[in-house]
């Protein structure tokens, strides 16, 4: 391909990686934010401070902070822990992959524990009372009863974090993950064509973004079947 | 930790705060001034008029920030026209690219937040104002935007701060705002932990004025909402 000046192959590979990492970053950052909504919803005064202090911290501080701290941060502190064990060790470097899902995933999960935590609150009082009437555990009223009727609810917030999770994965390109941005950026840097490689990334960013659009449309019409519209 | 290294740069990165927050009012103002006319362009029932807004959104809000901002000051500098037009002027500076690639950005998210609050108001509210023999233009200026702009308000201090810490990736294009104070001095002395929890927590003070503010000018626009006090009555000041 002419227009992609022979980097089509590396930018095919970099759309693989942007959403093997988005698709990483969900599935932590979902248990992050159930486990966090849970928290922020407990019984005790302390482990409902963590859970708040968890969502102001991450909702309050630039994404790509976070990033630069995850992956720094984690670069220092297992250096010294393998010191510990292994004097010999210089310098352990953290893949920048793992540091970018584990970065994404906090960050999805102090925004989903937000709407987990409202779509937990609409579940009736009526439906865990009567979980609990017949005898069910709290795992399983949360497993049988809660998630199910939650799911419905928590949709549409959860897939504007999608969106917005696909998006954010941009800035890992930052500490050198070869995804769009990144593989944009060397293109440009060997080729001195910036804006053609940038507007190819943007469109790249945009195509994935309709078809998440799209997709999530699908999910919700599928988890509304029940129900009929009001208009 | 190196307490001595965050004292030391301190004042540096206090710098840098204030350039983050410059950019970001800014940015905010410009963004505003484009966002209310988008947004009652979004409104309008002609295709004509809503569908390349629509668009504009949809870009806007549908790509990555970071995306955006390179586009602007790497990409458009590659173009002969550009550099021989006025633009230039702004766009050879990333203090320009920043303002003109954040102002566009925030101007989409905004128009969606007008968008989504004069969708909300009642239609009885225009057909009263109809009544009354109001014009178009007086509708939305007496009526439809501000009545907009406080149903909107919530949502626009979101915008705020995501704003805010968009602000952030100015760093990335050679700007020294807090982050990019932050980057300079752990690339000197490696004290990554100690520079950029400082940095986060500047930012988390900033977030929190911010939320604060807008507390405050919300209380103050909805206090026709507000229940009126009423003295206790002096029959139960009474003694018992």
């Amino acid at each position: 391909m002419n227009f992609f000046l022979g980097w089509g192959d590396e930018i095919l590979l970099a759309i693989t990686v942007t959403i093997r990492v988005a698709l990483g970053a969900l599935a932590s950052g979902l248990l992050w934010g159930i486990l966090v909504a849970t928290a922020k919803l407990s019984r005790y005064k302390v482990i409902r401070m963590f859970g708040d202090l968890f969502t102001t911290v991450v909702r309050g501080v630039p994404e790509l902070v976070i990033v630069l701290i995850v992956y720094f941060g984690g670069t220092i502190t297992i250096t010294n822990i393998l010191r510990y064990f292994n004097p010999d060790v210089v310098y352990f470097e953290v893949p920048a992959i793992a540091a970018g899902i584990f970065s994404l995933s906090l960050v999805f999960g102090g925004y989903s524990a937000e709407v987990f935590r409202g779509a937990i609150l609409s579940v009736q009082v009526g439906q865990i009372e009567a979980a609990k009437a017949v005898g069910m555990t709290s795992w399983m009223i949360f497993r049988r009863i809660k998630l199910p009727l939650m799911w419905r609810i928590a949709l549409p917030g959860i897939g504007n974090l999608w969106i917005s999770l696909v998006k954010n994965t941009s800035l890992i390109s930052v500490v050198g993950l070869e995804e769009i941005m990144r593989v944009s950026t060397v293109a440009n840097a060997t080729t001195h064509k910036p804006f053609r490689f940038y507007a190819i990334a943007i469109i790249i960013y945009l195509i994935l973004a309709i078809l998440n659009t799209q997709g999530l449309q699908r999910l919700e019409m599928r988890a509304n079947r029940g129900f009929r519209k009001v208009v | 930790m190196q307490f001595t290294t965050i004292m030391e740069n301190l004042p540096e990165m206090l710098k840098g705060a204030i350039l983050s927050i410059q950019l970001l009012v800014i940015t905010l103002i410009l963004g505003m001034c484009l966002a209310i006319p988008l947004a009652i362009l979004r409104v309008q029932k002609r295709p004509i008029f809503w569908r390349p807004v629509h668009w504009y959104i949809y870009f806007f809000r549908g790509t990555p920030l970071l995306s955006q901002l390179f586009l602007v000051y790497y990409g458009l500098a590659q173009l002969e026209f550009i550099r021989n037009s006025f633009l230039w002027i702004v766009l050879s500076r990333p203090y320009g690219c920043a303002l003109l690639t954040f102002t566009l950005h925030t101007a989409a998210y905004t128009a969606n937040i007008i968008r989504g609050g004069i969708e909300t108001i009642p239609f009885g509210e225009v057909e009263a104002a109809r009544a009354c023999g109001m014009s178009n233009a007086l509708l939305y200026r007496r009526i439809l935007l501000p009545r907009a702009f406080r149903l909107a308000l919530p949502a626009y201090s979101n915008e705020v701060v995501g704003m805010l810490k968009g602000t952030a990736l100015v760093s990335t294009i050679t700007l020294v705002d807090l982050m990019g104070v932050a980057r300079i001095v752990v690339a000197q002395t490696f004290a990554a932990y100690e520079m950029f929890i400082t940095a986060a927590c500047i930012y988390l003070i900033i977030t929190f004025v911010i939320t604060r503010i807008f507390y405050l000018v919300e209380y103050r626009l909805n206090r026709h909402l507000r229940p009126v006090k009423v003295k206790p009555l002096s029959l139960l000041k009474r003694p018992l």
